[in-house]
């Protein structure tokens, strides 16, 4: 944070750049403060409908907001892998989330095919594209941040056109399996509540704990994170790392996929979602820290959050020009308060 | 020896621009037939835009994908200010709209700087994308200011003329502002400020240690880039007598930064190298049809490859070719030439 004192010219008057560094290091906190004490005290008793007026509609949406974190969780817990361990920035993790919504879609739609299938069928496949395009572009370039960043937006950018190409531009629908598709009473307010968005919480909190164990408990696990800490010295000790950033990509990508099968379902699988679930997973690790799992997680939920409270609770003064319209405006807003505070991320390291 | 092939290559790059220049002064003479005209003036807007983002990389080891973003504010803020039914309505005359438009681009890049001004490389990347989403949204969402539909008829100032029925007067205003453009950075980089800009780019940490202010360089260096940026944004408004938020979305973020790497990102005039490239192709593939392929997999395709290739561009390439053979005449003494830089990834 010292990088941020004032320094220019030569030393003097050290006192007053102190307080002024003091001043600069305090300011954005106590405004961001102010601004989420205000938030939550709009929500819980000031809005129209705050919370304390209407505790069904506030428990709704607190649900809606904890499904959508799940998705976004699922979706950017691939990102983070990737670039935990690689320091690649995978900007083709939005194509590999489209990619894989539409490779589902397309194998249930066949006479042989099923959900499940097409899940299983789009993670194994876009996993092997993601490996190709780490093994074919990425490997030999491993170092070179910006221009490993270059070459998956070009891979995004072809695999975007190529989708839009085959596929054409109309959003199609992807059922549920007709298991999921009912809704579940949850005795809290006599709510009934959709079981596909519980499901997809499960598959979140499921992947989370998976990735977890598998971080934490294996042994290839514990390669990564020592890959993420030092990866010259991991090799020094005569481990293939190839190997295990491979693994990696592998599963970062088959992430986007599954991710791409769970939102195709609920919200269409749509041309330019690529670009949007890019952009919810940056913000979301960046929120997190780049490469941290449980930052992916708490950034996913802040996401979530700011992204449905602001929909709803933000004042509509008249029908043409809701407040609401600028909740994705909140949802950056958020990330650029979180950035004023935290350069790396709530979790993250300096690299 | 070194300073002589230096030299000397130096001279040839000036010829060669002598040669462009005097062709793009002649250029309505010369290429009569209209599209021609049309893919030089764009080329020559693009160009101007690609070249803020060139600046910042090249100079100050910035990557900035608001570079879009800011270029879309002053050309949006100049057309809220002409557009006299739309928008705001506010009707001032076109000129008083340029400088209002550059001033509120320069200002609001500077904040843009001084909240990215201590991240680095590839989170430079993305906070600066986020700037450009935020932009894109603001302008869509914001109905006040046009909404999605953006603003239509935007007046020019008389000199412009009416650049989609008459572009020649457009041509030459946006060559001499190139050329000025061009010539106004070359100069900046010499200046104390640009020297320092580029140890900063180098060292940052030295930098700080002698003690230069790292970030507020980093800072107004991004508020140039803004200025350089949103002239070529009013440019833009001037051609097509309009501005909607799809022309400042994600895939026209990504569009400019395609453009400065085929061009060359760390050598200046690569950025209107890359934008005549890109408009060439543009142009070839959405019209005529390009062997059948789609103009977004071409780009992607020529993109992937200039980065797989030659990660400084066009420029790079004829930078590598011109030492090849230098070396090749030369025999063993082979010197690195002193103006590649593309090799070292700034901040990577």
């Amino acid at each position: 944070m010292s990088d941020r004192a004032a320094e220019f010219g030569p030393p003097g008057g050290l006192g007053m750049q102190q307080a002024q560094t003091q001043i600069g290091r305090y300011l954005p906190r106590v405004l961001i403060g102010a601004a989420v004490v205000f938030a939550l005290l709009w929500v819980l008793a000031l809005a129209d409908n705050a919370a304390s007026k209407d505790p069904r509609l506030f428990f709704l949406i607190l649900l809606n907001a904890l499904t959508l974190a799940g998705l976004y969780f699922v979706v950017a817990s691939g990102f983070t892998l990737i670039f935990g361990l690689m320091r690649v920035v995978n900007m083709a993790h939005g194509s590999f989330y489209l990619l894989g919504g539409y490779i589902a879609l397309k194998t249930a739609e066949a006479s042989w095919g099923s959900w499940g299938l097409g899940l299983l069928v789009a993670c194994l496949g876009v996993g092997a594209v993601g490996l190709l395009t780490q093994q074919a572009f990425l490997r030999w370039n491993q170092g070179q941040e910006l221009r490993q960043a270059l070459i998956t937006i070009a891979i995004s950018v072809i695999i975007a056109d190529q989708l839009l190409g085959a596929f054409g531009g109309i959003p199609q629908d992807f059922e549920w399996p007709a298991v999921l598709q009912k809704t579940v009473n949850l005795a809290i307010f006599g709510l009934n509540y959709s079981f596909t968005r519980i499901f997809i919480l499960i598959c979140a909190i499921g992947i989370g704990v998976l990735l977890w164990l598998w971080l934490q408990k294996t042994r290839m696990g514990m390669i990564i994170r020592a890959g993420v800490d030092d990866r010259q010295m991991v090799s020094g000790l005569g481990i293939n790392v190839q190997v295990v950033f491979a693994v990696a990509f592998f599963v970062g990508s088959a992430l986007a996929a599954f991710g791409g099968v769970l939102g195709g379902s609920q919200l269409q699988v749509i041309p330019g979602a690529d670009v949007d679930f890019l952009l919810n997973s940056l913000v979301v690790v960046i929120i997190g820290g780049m490469g941290s799992l449980g930052g992916a997680a708490v950034g996913a939920l802040l996401f979530g959050a700011v992204d449905i409270f602001a929909d709803i609770y933000l004042p509509c003064p008249n029908p043409d020009d809701c407040w609401s319209n600028y909740s994705v405006l909140l949802t950056f807003a958020l990330l650029v308060a979180v950035l004023a505070v935290r350069p790396y991320g709530l979790f993250g390291r300096r690299a | 020896m070194k300073v002589a092939r230096f030299q000397q290559k130096t001279a040839v790059e000036a010829v060669i621009a002598a040669v462009v220049l005097l062709v793009l002064a002649l250029g309505p003479l010369i290429f009569t037939e209209p599209f021609l005209r049309l893919i030089l003036a764009k080329a020559l807007w693009l160009g101007i835009a690609a070249a803020s983002l060139i600046f910042l990389a090249s100079y100050g080891g910035m990557v900035s994908l608001a570079q879009t973003a800011l270029y879309g504010i002053g050309g949006y803020v100049m057309a809220e200010a002409v557009v006299a039914n739309g928008g705001l309505e506010v009707g001032v005359d076109p000129w008083v709209g340029v400088i209002l438009g550059i001033a509120v681009a320069t200002a609001i890049g500077l904040v843009f700087g001084a909240v990215s001004a201590r991240s680095e490389g590839i989170y430079f990347l993305m906070i600066t994308l986020a700037f450009s989403v935020i932009v894109f949204y603001f302008f869509g969402q914001v109905t006040v200011l046009g909404g999605f539909g953006g603003l239509n008829n935007v007046d020019t100032p008389g000199i412009v003329s009416n650049p989609p029925t008459d572009p020649n007067n457009f041509f030459y205003i946006a060559l001499v502002v190139s050329v000025a453009v061009y010539g106004v950075i070359r100069y900046l980089v010499r200046t104390p400020f640009g020297i320092a800009l580029q140890g900063i780019r180098d060292e940052p940490t030295r930098m700080r240690a002698l003690g230069y202010n790292v970030a507020l360089h980093r800072t107004i260096a991004f508020g140039v880039g803004a200025l350089i940026a949103s002239i070529g944004g009013i440019l833009s408004v001037w051609w097509q007598t309009r501005i909607d938020p799809n022309s400042i979305n994600i895939g026209a973020t990504i569009e400019l930064l395609v453009v400065a790497v085929i061009g060359g990102l760390y050598r200046l005039p690569g950025a209107w190298l890359g934008a005549f490239v890109f408009t060439v192709i543009d142009f070839y593939s959405r019209e005529i049809g390009f062997v059948g392929l789609r103009f977004n997999t071409v780009i992607g395709s020529v993109f992937l490859l200039i980065v797989l290739v030659s990660p400084g561009g066009l420029m790079g390439i004829w930078d590598s070719a011109w030492n090849l053979a230098a070396r090749r005449g030369r025999g063993a003494d082979s010197v690195e030439e002193p103006s590649t830089p593309a090799a070292a990834s700034p901040g990577g």
